[in-house]
């Protein structure tokens, strides 16, 4: 994997040259790391109202349960002041005229107020467990799908997206929009559903009142929209600006030994501190954009709140309406209107899931390059006692994405059961061929096939059994020891992974660890060895049990006994066994039954490894030097 | 009683935000008194309301209407203004609270020792910095303010309404006395889920963060199935502490609108039969019920803002549970016997007795390092060889300090080096990791982050050196950007890399765990050619697995059991020790292994 690797996005660079969030020095430059570039993957238009439908769909029925629910709710609530006025146009003169009477229009009131009073607080405390249920199902249907579309997506894409953008995906954006299901959605319908009840109420009771109130929502509804499009803005900005303090939050703490080891400290605060400043001010700026909308539409709402008492006030004292009309009508119009800072916070919300919406469902728009075979094909039975699978790279060549052929076509066939080590300088290609093998890539032109099958026409389940390979970086999962052998073979016993384990010779070395194979190895392996991990990592593959086991550099952090003991174990491991082994040490080569050399992506030797070393090859030449090497 | 105990610890748990509002209190605080007076500016329009009714609607004064409109909507802007201010005066002051303490969370993270990275997980930690922060900085923003806003309003309003009326007041108070006892009970079981939710959330984070960072080996294995369903366990038990959280909100958020909604219902109806009964004005009633009205909201807010209050709550213990941990100081180091003393200004690196155990160690295993005691006199060159986990790296990380000897001593030039400043050992001591990380920056700037005196020329020597020319050939050479953000280079060039950052200060130490294992051999002989000048003249200790890197050193010593087993030369030790020749040739592997069984 080396230097041409480049971003599809970067073409888009112009586009966002105004940005002021690209830390310096890392300007508009075609370079392919332009990271905010890449923070903007294309969602195709529609895609996060089209997401949003797709994770309510399936909750249809609850959705509308908790819809009914809420409308009830919003009825018995605001039935208030409907009674208010009655109250005091017919209760009181009833009261007057008859006195208490059981079935008297005090007695509806009072009956009426409380059967409102207990529904409200009933319905109340269903509507929100059965949202909490929705919000909750739909998040982890979203967590879920993030997660998954993440782990599909090919070696490639993850070679480019950060790994602390992805994770910024799946935490600060899913949680932007759990807020908004939390908080906003539920407000939104609350908000909605008042104010269609209160308009209504208040049409009934008076069309020049009601009108009077409606008339007030063109100037607010403006305004709204006005916020709304300037924080929409602020808001993308915000996700952008934070998204960049985590990735170097993230970079430091896992690379704290260097960070410490070189007196990074003051020089990384500097860094964060840019950031963190960035971050802060448009912060700040939402912040007040957000304290503008509130005084403007609290301005309007209380302007008309104002116009509309005067008028009734004017009519009631000129007889034309009921003094409970206007009453009830000025307790409705405060009702009416005090949503409306809730209605930013809201906003607010909806604004940052908006942009979070957007962002994720740009990340499930990406298709994995490596795509899932739609009619999945499987591998032919293997002959009894031959675990070993032919390997076929037809006219294959391959280049990323930004062009640059890494390697130029070739034929290459490894017999069932053959073991090829591949060596070469740096960057000569190894690992590229090893990951056409593994399906990390695809090849631009040509076929892999294992056993006459494209690896393309294979489900994972079915290429996994098929071809397994170890790289050099030994990643541990947190867990135990044992746990992370299991990840070969999730079934298997602790038997089989003790075996696996004495097999590699990594036995030893975990039983002296504090719990055994049951010591948790913490945060990325930290107190297990380099040599260790690599040791843990074959033990993982040879649980595996794969027709073809590619090893790329898998022995580079072993010392000389543990290289011997994987040697020694090899032997019988990698019997009948496809296996292609990656190493710039030629020790590895002793158990090959092929070399291939490699350079500037092409195959330039090819044969068993006492014909190359009795050449006059490069490989004759390397090998000498190694020989020399050895003491 | 528990209630009051653990809103007690709620409280402690939010002053200690103190520090950091305190250079903006003057703002925090004047925008709260603007949010009171906005607030009971909110209780005298109902007043005005009554004085409509009771005196031009009942006088038949259309003039007086007028009169109380303008009154109105004077009110109305004043209110609105209010508030807008309020917001003003902490918008920027709050943003910049809660980036301080992410700067001072950042900052302290970079200087806690890496055995506390080892403790906790990145994702963890993140969550500290990115959500919990923003919880806070909405507390401030609202809760805290608005408690003591609705409180305020509260006493206020029901002063209004008892001297209006004091037995219609009366009724409206009585559910806030079972209202308070409700939101006692709720909180206290309300902070603990939260806690638990916000911990499952970190949990949830770091399983995120490791799948994609072992995103190759997932693939490698196909097991995206089995990840996903880890994954979505812990989703399944987020999703129940969630659940569990929504039920406590539910229940006591229907308590706060059905009891005050009762009261107002009853409060209607007396109302009603008083002003039958002429004992009470209409516009009495009508201001009485607005308030009672414009009351809700403070009221039924309580629930809420509590709730917030209480995750933030747990959100500023895990942000300090983070602060309290101490960065070992210079200096400082856990008290260690003093054994025998050195002779003085002994010129070299010396290891003396020194001692090691992993803090979080089970006290019943062996120490990692039992005793080491070597000297490496200056300008020498010290190869550091031994089995795999035999501790070599530990050993090596106790030069910078990185951890801190649990015995024993460490002197550079006859000087201890828990008597010297971190920043000044760590520029005496250059290191490379086994496993080099680049960080977000060009390939540059990764390698001049090793001296910060370092020019272009020194830049280019320990490129060369490192035989790290690749570089030259990136699309803007060594301006490239790499790391996270960057180009991804292969494990051999960041090597390299690595590599060129120890040597480019021509640092007096150098300390290098095995710094050639990803190179290729016809690389590795060119950088070992060039690492020679560079090692002749510092001190230098490199760990190493191959022959062919001991050969870079003058001697060598043999890490064993915890011990230094051997020093010699490469031939002394070749011919006089068992294990040494087994580590160098892998003869007799297959016997010790046999024995070992």
């Amino acid at each position: 994997m080396t230097t041409t690797a480049s971003h599809p996005e970067q073409e888009k660079s112009g586009k966002r040259a105004d940005d002021p969030e690209l830390p310096a020095g890392q300007g508009q430059k075609a370079g392919p790391g332009d990271p905010f570039d890449q923070d903007v993957l294309p969602a195709p238009k529609g895609a996060p109202r089209r997401l949003l439908a797709s994770l309510l769909g399936p909750r249809k029925a609850r959705v509308w349960l908790t819809a009914v629910l809420i409308l009830l709710q919003q009825a018995a609530v605001q039935a208030g002041p409907l009674l208010v006025a009655y109250a005091i146009d017919h209760a009181v003169p009833g009261f007057r005229r008859d006195g208490w009477s059981w079935t008297g229009p005090l007695a509806a009131v009072a009956a009426g107020y409380a059967v409102c009073a207990l529904a409200g607080g009933v319905l109340q405390l269903l509507f929100v467990r059965s949202a909490a249920r929705v919000n909750q199902d739909v998040l982890v249907d979203l967590r879920g799908r993030i997660f998954r579309h993440a782990q599909a997506l090919s070696v490639d894409f993850h070679d480019r997206y950060t790994s602390g953008r992805l994770i910024s995906r799946s935490t600060n954006d899913v949680e932007a929009l759990r807020e908004l299901l939390n908080e906003g959605l539920q407000e939104l319908i609350v908000v909605a559903l008042s104010t269609v009840y209160i308009a209504a109420m208040l049409l009934w009771l008076d069309l020049g009142l009601g009108g009077a109130a409606l008339l007030s929502f063109v100037p607010l509804f403006a305004w709204v929209r006005f916020f709304q499009r300037r924080s929409h803005r602020l808001y993308k900005k915000r996700s952008t600006a934070i998204a960049a303090v985590i990735v170097k939050f993230v970079e430091t703490m896992n690379g704290i030994r260097p960070v410490q080891a070189f007196r990074r400290e003051p020089a990384n605060d500097g860094d964060f501190h840019r950031l963190n400043r960035h971050h802060e001010r448009i912060n700040g700026d939402s912040i007040l954009e957000m304290a503008r909308y509130v005084v403007g539409s609290r301005l309007t709402a209380n302007f008309f709140v104002a116009a509309v008492v005067v008028w009734g006030a004017y009519r009631v004292a000129e007889g034309e309406l009921a003094l409970g009309v206007l009453a009830a009508a000025v307790l409705y119009l405060r009702r009416l209107y005090d949503p409306i800072d809730r209605l930013a916070m809201f906003l607010n919300s909806y604004q940052s899931a908006a942009a979070s919406l957007e962002k994720i469902s740009g990340l499930l728009a990406q298709a994995p390059s490596v795509p899932e075979p739609a009619e999945p094909k499987t591998l032919p039975e293997r002959a009894a006692g031959a675990p070993g699978r032919e390997v076929v790279f037809d006219g294959v060549s391959f280049g990323y994405r930004t062009g640059g052929e890494v390697l130029p076509r070739f034929d290459l066939t490894f017999p069932a059961g053959q073991t090829v080590a591949v060596v070469g300088a740096t960057g000569a290609g190894k690992s590229t061929l090893a990951k056409l093998l593994a399906r990390f890539y695809d090849p631009t032109v040509g076929e892999v096939r294992l056993d006459g099958v494209d690896l393309r026409e294979l489900a994972t389940a079915e290429l996994r059994r098929g071809v397994v390979m170890v790289t050099q970086e030994a990643f541990l999962f947190s867990g135990t020891v044992a746990e992370n052998i299991a990840i070969g073979r999730p079934d298997a016993g602790r038997e089989e992974i003790e075996q696996a384990a004495k097999a590699i010779g990594a036995h030893d070395f975990i039983t002296r660890l504090p719990e055994g194979y049951d010591t948790d190895v913490r945060k990325r392996g930290g107190r297990i060895s380099a040599g260790q991990r690599q040791l843990v990592a074959f033990a993982r593959a040879l649980l595996a049990d794969p027709a073809v086991l590619i090893l790329d550099e898998a022995t580079s952090s072993l010392d000389i006994p543990g290289e011997r003991a994987v040697q020694a174990a090899m032997h019988t491991v990698l019997r009948g066994r496809t296996a292609v082994v990656i190493a710039h040490r030629l020790s590895t080569v002793e158990i090959a039954d092929r070399v291939l050399v490699m350079a500037e992506g092409k195959v330039v030797e090819d044969g068993s490894p006492e014909e190359l070393i009795a050449g006059r090859g490069r490989f004759a030449e390397l090998h000498q030097a190694w020989r020399e090497s050895v003491v | 009683m528990p209630p009051a105990n653990k809103r007690r610890s709620a409280v402690r748990s939010l002053l200690r935000l103190w520090p950091y509002v305190l250079p903006v209190r003057t703002r925090v605080f004047g925008a709260a008194a603007v949010a009171v007076v906005a607030s009971c500016l909110g209780l005298v329009i109902p007043l005005v309301l009554k004085w409509i009714v009771d005196g031009p609607v009942a006088d038949r004064d259309p003039a007086g209407v007028w009169l109380g409109g303008g009154m109105l909507l004077a009110l109305g802007v004043a209110e609105a203004l209010l508030f807008g201010l309020r917001r003003w005066l902490v918008a920027r002051p709050l943003a910049g609270v809660e980036a301080a303490m992410r700067a001072d969370l950042y900052r302290h993270l970079q200087r806690l020792p890496v055995s506390f990275h080892d403790r906790w997980a990145s994702g963890q930690l993140l969550s500290r910095g990115t959500t919990d922060l923003m919880l806070l900085r909405m507390f401030l923003a609202f809760p805290m303010t608005f408690l003591l806003v609705n409180g305020v309003t509260i006493i206020a309003g029901f002063g209004i309404l008892l001297s209006q009326r004091w037995s219609l007041g009366l009724v409206l108070l009585a559910p806030v006395l079972p209202l308070v006892a409700g939101c006692f009970l709720f909180e206290k079981k309300y902070f603990k889920v939260a806690r638990r939710a916000q911990d499952q959330v970190g949990d949830l984070t770091t399983v995120v963060e490791e799948s994609v960072l072992g995103i190759r080996i997932i693939k490698g294995f196909g097991r995206h199935r089995s990840q996903a369903r880890a994954f979505r366990e812990l989703t399944r038990t987020l999703r129940g502490t969630e659940l569990n959280k929504a039920r406590l909100l539910s229940a006591i958020m229907a308590l706060i609108t059905t009891l005050p909604e009762l009261a107002i219902g009853i409060a209607l109806v007396l109302g009603s039969v008083q002003v039958a009964d002429g004992d009470l004005s209409a516009g009495t009633l009508v201001a009485f019920l607005s308030t009672a009205l414009a009351l809700r909201w403070p009221v039924e807010s309580i629930g809420f803002l509590l709730a917030i209050s209480n995750d933030a709550a747990s959100a500023a213990d895990r942000f300090f549970e983070v602060m309290d941990e101490k960065p070992a100081a210079a200096g400082d180091a856990a008290p260690r016997q003093r054994t025998k003393s050195l002779p003085a200004q002994q010129a070299g690196m010396s290891f003396d007795g020194v001692v090691f155990r992993y803090p979080d160690a089970p006290p019943d295993t062996p120490a990692t390092i039992e005793g080491v005691d070597l000297h490496i006199r200056h300008g020498e060159t010290m190869a550091l060889v031994g089995a795999t986990g035999s501790g070599k790296t530990t050993l090596t990380a106790l030069v910078p300090r990185l951890y801190e000897p649990t015995s024993g001593r460490i002197t550079l030039d006859g000087r201890d080096i828990t008597a010297m400043p971190r920043e000044e050992l760590r520029e005496l001591v250059a290191v490379a990791f086994e496993e080099p990380t680049l960080f977000s920056a060009s390939a540059g700037e990764n390698v001049l982050m090793g001296a910060a005196s370092a020019e272009e020329h020194d830049l280019l020597r320990a490129l060369d050196v490192a035989q790290a020319s690749f570089v030259h050939d990136l699309p803007d050479g060594h301006a490239t950007q790499v790391g996270e953000q960057g180009l991804s280079l292969s494990g051999g060039q960041r090597q390299r890399l690595a590599l060129a950052r120890a040597i480019v200060g021509r640092p007096r130490f150098l300390v290098l765990d095995d710094p050639l294992s990803a190179l290729d051999v016809h690389t590795e002989a060119l950088v070992e050619a060039a690492l020679r000048r560079v090692l002749a003249e510092t001190t230098a200790l490199v760990v190493a697995h191959r022959p062919s890197t001991v050969l870079l050193a003058d001697r060598v010593a043999l890490l064993s059991g915890g011990r230094i087993a051997a020093v010699g030369t490469h031939d002394e030790l070749l011919h006089g020790n068992a294990e040494y020749r087994e580590l160098m040739s892998g003869a007799e592997a297959q016997e010790q292994e046999a024995i070992s069984r």
